[in-house]
């Protein structure tokens, strides 16, 4: 019967999630950005940067949240194996979650003179978490095992992540301020597109090296001629976003939309890359989707609610976002 | 320490951490609304004053159960990968149906409600109010269906060891869910009631002369007289469901070790596993059989039916249960005496000629909502132990293959941090609190200006 068909259901539930942490990806990662800023910025920049992401970061730490609760409920069996091989790691990003999403609230509102520590909380949280979770990508793509060289490349991909993150938030400043604060943005995003190319740089480079199975999946013909415009794209993309920001800001402040909207479709391309190389897989060359899925029943009652009730979540989502368009101006609760 | 231990204890930890902030955010949701409605009727500012102060504290309260309740979230993987391949077929979707019409609902509507109020029309701000207050009670709901239908669970079959959902409607309103979340919701509006009493009755204390401030101990402490009787009432009601569906725990938290009639109602006691008896007990006769069975000679089951032919213990360490239970309700007594003093204090006084011995109790008991609720919450989590899912699986079954080590350097590094902010939240909405007076200054407000 179609959508509920046991072998069509495990596929959409996996688009789903990789829907989620890409959204997850693109939003927290700009509000994670804006934090791994605060130690460039002075006080006051640093107000108008919290506010900037102010009304947003909530919802956008929610699809983290949505993603991890579709491991758990479409791949029952998968979700034990990534999150016990991934222990620490997902133990500290959630410690940074907890210092930066409570810092946020405690920085305006704590006595005064200790807005700082806040401040340091803020951009440590902001730190474990970005961290950790380019060293989960790291280790996902070695195939969550613990060896010395696998744990040498989580770290370097965690660096890169980290420096991407604040690439996107960056590109957020510039999108949502002016006047000074405006162009030091564009100069930590030409710092921080860097680890945007050195993060997919060394995704790409690695995964077909570490499975054969991927590496057939890219090089052979004609997939590798079909294939070319990813990498091309994000090529040409990469260059694109470096034009611009030498140019920028402009005078009459347009464009200042590019760098976020280039970033956007940098990491939907490059997700693009990570679900071809590892489809069918779930946990990497051990276990695929249809292995690791839940009952037939208990998906179809989750998507009969997430066919209806998605849809009205990017609505308000996108009504949120347009309500608080334009710059961003003093955090207020007036 | 092995495993086990450490992961129930990490848990433990961490739900203990997170229940106290839906707590407050559950009721302080609608109570704003409520005050807001009060304004956009009254047009007196001090209803808008209560709203601008506790919007503050609801936002603080909201920032820290979002982010402990994630990392329950991951936990579920992290340290009981066995929950969830059990039983995910019926958690699955009940996690994810709070995920997509609860949490999406309060976290994008709270940016509107919180800075949104000089760029939408007031009508949109009171509705983004509204559909917090809505979102927060139904994540409420949902994981309360859970968390009771693994305590009475239903609506299910096993195949091979799995659980698999037969009847979504007995899954959804299984046995012991209206009780629990009735009980929990009132827990919720009393943990407000006292919050707002209590920071109300300290500013009064340091002469905050805001009319905000004698109307905000007046509707606190209104709340809770009102609650606290139909609190009894569900809580009594809730521990009949409780002794119908799980008896072992009923015998733990009377301190019963014998299957009998005329059971003494327990009001101190040692419990003592070893002996299988009790220490210095004082009870009064029979007064259990009465509540439990409405007869002075009904039979009351005992601890001791639980424990299986190989000397395997099938109920609960009773201590903790016996112990945390008469804590719950020892504070809810002294919630109910606090509140009806109030009142008449009120009514024959006014609420500006409160003795200051009294407003000194009243801030004395801003938290004894927490304490009640994490003393009911033991209650009921450690009474359904060994038992993660009563008859399904053990708590034993469900924990993950994990260093002891690694668990351990966790469970520290959270609790550091958990005891830091609660204390940072404690010491700041006191701060909030002293300089509540500056929010008596004109204000814009929210809601009530043209959008732009």
């Amino acid at each position: 019967m179609g959508m509920f068909d046991p072998e069509v259901l495990p596929l959409i539930f996996a688009a789903l999630m990789g829907v989620s942490i890409l959204l997850y990806v693109v939003l927290d990662g700009f509000d994670l950005g804006v934090g791994l800023l605060f130690p460039f910025a002075d006080e006051a920049e640093r107000d108008r940067m919290v506010a900037s992401i102010g009304p947003f970061w909530d919802a956008n730490e929610t699809w983290l949240v949505l993603a991890i609760g579709l491991l758990l409920v479409a791949f029952p069996v998968a979700h034990g194996d990534i999150l016990t091989a991934l222990y620490l790691p997902v133990a500290v990003m959630l410690i940074g979650l907890i210092l930066r999403g409570v810092a946020f609230e405690f920085r305006a509102k704590a006595p005064l003179g200790h807005k700082r520590p806040w401040d340091v909380a803020f951009w440590s949280g902001s730190l474990m978490t970005a961290l950790s979770q380019g060293f989960m990508l790291g280790m996902y793509v070695m195939g969550l095992e613990w060896t010395w060289a696998k744990v040498g490349f989580a770290a370097l991909t965690a660096g890169a992540l980290a420096v991407a993150y604040s690439f996107i938030g960056a590109a957020w400043v510039i999108l949502k301020t002016d006047g000074v604060l405006q162009r030091k943005a564009v100069d930590w995003a030409k710092g921080g597109i860097w680890g945007v190319v050195l993060g997919m740089g060394a995704v790409s480079a690695a995964t077909p090296l570490v499975s054969q199975r991927i590496f057939d999946k890219w090089f052979s013909f004609p997939e590798v001629v079909a294939l070319a415009p990813l990498p091309l794209m994000s090529g040409l993309l990469v260059a694109l976003l470096w034009l611009a920001l030498r140019r920028l800001p402009t005078a009459n402040d347009s464009f200042a939309w590019f760098p976020f909207a280039g970033a956007t479709v940098l990491m939907v391309l490059g997700f693009f890359g990570m679900a071809y190389s590892f489809y069918p897989y779930i946990v990497p060359e051990r276990l695929t989707i249809w292995e690791a899925a839940a009952s037939t029943e208990s998906l179809s009652i989750i998507l009969v609610g997430t066919l209806f009730v998605l849809p009205v979540i990017m609505g308000y989502t996108v009504l949120a976002y347009f309500i608080f368009r334009g710059k961003a101006t003093k955090l207020s609760y007036d | 320490m092995d495993t086990l231990i450490l992961s129930r204890m990490q848990f433990a930890a961490n739900i203990s951490f997170h229940i106290l902030f839906p707590t407050i955010t559950i009721a302080l949701g609608w109570v704003l609304l409520f005050f807001k409605l009060r304004f956009a009727r009254t047009g007196d500012r001090k209803w808008m004053n209560l709203y601008m102060f506790w919007v503050k504290v609801f936002a603080l309260s909201f920032a820290l159960g979002v982010v402990s309740g994630i990392t329950m979230s991951f936990q579920f993987g992290t340290n009981w990968p066995g929950f969830m391949e059990t039983v995910g077929n019926v958690a699955g979707p009940l996690l994810a149906y709070e995920v997509l019409t609860a949490f999406f609902l309060e976290a994008v509507f709270l940016g509107i409600m919180l800075f949104g109020a000089s760029r939408v029309p007031g009508w949109l701000h009171t509705l983004a109010t509204f559909l917090v207050a809505f979102g927060t009670t139904m994540s409420a709901f949902w994981i309360l269906v859970l968390n009771s239908w693994m305590h009475t669970p239903a609506g299910y079959e096993l195949r091979d060891g799995i659980v698999f959902a037969t009847d979504w409607w007995a899954i959804i309103f299984n046995p012991s869910m209206p009780y629990r979340l009735v009980h929990m919701l009132l827990a919720s509006g009393l943990t407000v009631a006292f919050l707002i009493a209590g920071l109300s009755a300290y500013r009064m204390l340091r002469h905050d002369r805001d009319p905000a401030v004698a109307t905000g101990l007046r509707v606190g402490l209104m709340i809770g007289a009102v609650l606290m009787p139909i609190q009894i009432l569900a809580g009594d009601m809730h521990g009949l469901n409780t002794l119908e569906h799980q008896p072992q725990k009923v015998a733990a938290m009377e301190g019963n070790w014998e299957t009998q009639g005329n059971v003494p109602l327990l009001l101190f006691a040692l419990p003592d596993e070893a002996a299988r008896e009790n220490r210095f007990e004082i009870g009064i006769p029979s007064m259990a059989s009465v509540i439990l069975k409405h007869d002075p000679a009904g039979v009351v089951p005992g601890l001791n039916d639980f424990v299986a032919e190989d000397g395997t213990v099938m109920h609960p360490p009773v201590a903790p249960v016996f112990w945390s239970f008469r804590v719950m309700v020892a504070t809810g007594m002294a919630m109910l005496v606090v509140a009806w003093a109030g009142m008449f204090l009120i009514w024959r006084r006014g609420v500006e000629a409160l003795p200051r011995p009294y407003l000194m109790g009243v801030t004395a008991m801003t938290f004894a909502g927490w304490l009640a609720t994490l003393a009911g919450w033991y209650t009921t989590e450690i009474g359904r132990q060994p038992w993660l899912v009563q008859g399904v699986l053990t708590t034993k079954q469900a924990v993950g293959d994990i260093a002891a080590g690694m668990v351990l350097s966790t469970l520290l590094a959270y609790l550091a941090i958990y005891v830091a902010l609660l204390a940072a939240y404690v010491g700041v909405i006191f701060h909030l609190a002293r300089k509540g007076g500056v929010l008596s200054a004109p204000v814009t407000s929210p809601g009530m200006q043209p959008a732009e």
